[in-house]
């Protein structure tokens, strides 16, 4: 039986939800806007012209790329900077002094993050549905690849923030890891436009099949076999979680 | 027989940069004292509260509180103590009162408005409640720390340097609430600078300097142990020691000042039938004659302090030579 502190993991979600949601604009509207800005300038950029070997046409076939990379990355800027600011201020101690488990403080923080990348999901969803059609072919896949995504990057913000020291090394992770991995993972083109050697690296990209995945679920076409996309997803989320609560656990960078 | 509230075996901390802060410690600290841990600047008293608090690993060594270990069960153990760090710091984005039901929550309870503001009110934040931590000045900071560290009512509490930036007032009001809380039964563990304030108040103390315990003890009996009382003399003219003088006054370590206007002695202890007093004025005035004026002079724990550490204290003012 669980006998933990549940009250306590609670009270540490609800301060992190609310930490973002003190920060409104910054953390739900200026994302949404600035998949918006993308969508646009593509928009006009492109016209009508259509992705090779898909069959839709090129906007379609963006939008569902990027809104899940507004989640992605909002889902990792949560957890990251929630731990790089703590730390550099020196209130990690608190999370540290009080009765909580490494469960407990994995799950309220990834939870915190999942429902921030809900959020801005559900805003960038909702402000493009009276422009764009935006019914799904399959919900289920939708919210797969969307939690399980939001995990795998909360949970990587998570050791991320954990490992850095000053705002520095987060900016270096972000802009040589989380940019590049998600801009290449194919949301704004399909890997099938790529040379051979490009397409099979990007066979052990886990942000191609979170992108895929997610896109499959909106459009019910996709570059990837479903099957090894959840079954990645699934796995490389599981790890994730299963690597931050092992490294909260042993205090990783954060006791001496 | 007493029961103990914390325990400490062998506490060994090596920092990484291969500082040795703690060389085994051991101490006990008795359930419901009002225990004094002191020591001079770098001592390690930061260090061993902290690896209590579950803020650094503990090298070697154990740490049992109220019978449990600290390292094992931690998730109890924690929620038996309220720890105030040295080091003041705040979450910025809340108010006081959000801060105090989140610790609150933290400790997996609901928070106690009634108590809350109780704290509030005996740690004078009651005006300062919906601020922001950033609008607070130091000395506010630090009884918000305060405050935090009892919301759960824990029956430890641990004080890291309390009063250092406090106000005179605060600083009283924050000793009474102390006593308050120690009378109805909780443990406080605490370190300061301020000696005077550590000998009214705690009824036990131990000393640690540069990793190594000095002394620990009952206050009472660490006085009766260590501090010397001298008879300081103040004479008309200067007087001479000669040789046999000096002989016949060995006992009471003689310190001649003030160009011979001034003699100092140590008093013995335990003489039978006798005060230490009349025997020191008796042995001198059988050789110089009546003083002027004679007046005992008691140490203090700071002068215990300043002995056994051989340090002048944290203040940074000399020892001066009585
Ligand atoms: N993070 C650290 N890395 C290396 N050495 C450290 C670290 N923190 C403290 N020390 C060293 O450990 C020793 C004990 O420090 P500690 O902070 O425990 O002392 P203290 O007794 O609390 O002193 P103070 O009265 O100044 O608060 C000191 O020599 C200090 O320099
Ligand atoms: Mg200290």
């Amino acid at each position: 039986m669980y006998s933990g502190n549940p009250r306590g993991a609670w009270t540490l979600f609800t301060r992190e939800v609310n930490r973002f949601l003190k920060v409104k604009v910054q953390t739900i509207v200026a994302p949404a806007l600035t998949a918006i800005l993308y969508l646009v300038v593509f928009r006009y950029a492109l016209g009508d012209r259509g992705v090779p070997g898909l069959g839709i046409d090129y906007f379609t076939f963006l939008i569902p790329g990027l809104v899940m990379m507004s989640m992605l990355q909002n889902a990792f800027a949560n957890t990251s900077s929630s731990i790089i600011m703590a730390k550099v201020m020196n209130v990690h101690v608190y999370l540290l002094m009080a009765p909580l488990s490494a469960v407990e403080v994995v799950g309220a923080f990834i939870a915190a993050a999942v429902l921030r990348s809900m959020l801005v999901g559900a805003v960038l969803l909702l402000t493009l549905s009276p422009f764009v059609d935006l019914s799904p072919a399959h919900i289920w896949m939708i919210l797969l690849y969307g939690i399980c995504g939001s995990i795998l990057m909360g949970g990587l913000g998570l050791i991320g923030g954990m490992w850095s020291k000053k705002f520095d090394d987060m900016s270096l992770i972000n802009n040589f890891l989380i940019l590049p991995l998600t801009f290449l993972s194919g949301v704004f083109y399909s890997v099938k436009q790529l040379p051979p050697l490009w397409q099979q690296l990007n066979a052990y990209n886990p942000f191609f099949y979170l992108i895929d995945g997610f896109r499959f679920g909106f459009l019910g076409v996709g570059d990837s076999d479903p099957a090894t996309a959840a079954g990645v997803v699934v796995a490389a989320a599981i790890l994730t979680v299963l690597a931050c609560w092992y490294l909260w656990s042993i205090g990783w960078r954060l006791k001496e | 027989m007493n029961k103990i509230a914390l325990q400490v075996d062998g506490l060994r901390k090596v920092y990484a940069n291969g500082n040795i802060a703690l060389h085994g410690i051991s101490l006990a600290v008795p359930e419901g004292s009002f225990f004094a841990l002191l020591g001079p600047n770098g001592a390690g008293k930061t260090t061993m509260i902290n690896i209590l608090a579950d803020i650094l690993h503990p090298g070697e060594g154990t740490m049992t509180l109220f019978g449990r270990d600290v390292f094992q069960e931690k998730s109890w153990c924690k929620r038996q103590m309220g720890i105030v760090p040295q080091e003041v710091a705040f979450d910025p984005f809340f108010s006081v009162r959000e801060i105090l039901n989140t610790t609150s929550g933290y400790y997996g309870c609901r928070p106690d408005r009634v108590w809350i503001d109780e704290l509030l009110d005996r740690l004078g934040l009651t005006h300062q409640a919906d601020k922001n931590t950033r609008q607070l000045s130091g000395g506010m900071r630090r009884r918000l720390l305060v405050a935090q560290a009892l919301v759960h009512r824990p029956p430890l509490v641990v004080l890291d340097e309390p009063t250092a930036g406090v106000d005179v007032e605060l600083r009283r009001r924050l000793w009474d609430f102390m006593r308050e809380l120690n009378r109805n039964g909780a443990t406080i563990l605490l370190t300061t600078h301020y000696l005077a304030e550590a000998e009214e108040l705690c009824d036990h103390v131990a000393i640690i300097d540069q990793g190594k315990l000095v002394a620990s003890e009952p206050m009472q009996s660490l006085m009766h142990r260590v501090a010397v009382s001298r008879l300081v003399l103040r004479y008309a003219k200067p007087i001479l020691i000669s040789a046999t003088d000096e002989a016949a006054l060995t006992d009471f370590k003689p310190v001649i000042l003030d160009e011979g206007l001034e003699l100092h002695l140590e008093l013995r202890r335990d003489e039978p039938g006798m005060s230490g007093f009349d025997v020191a004025y008796e042995a001198a005035r059988n050789r110089f004659g009546p003083p002027l004026d004679a007046a005992v002079h008691q140490e203090d724990l700071e002068d215990v302090f300043v002995r056994l550490t051989g340090n002048t204290g944290a203040e940074g003012e000399t020892h001066v030579q009585r």
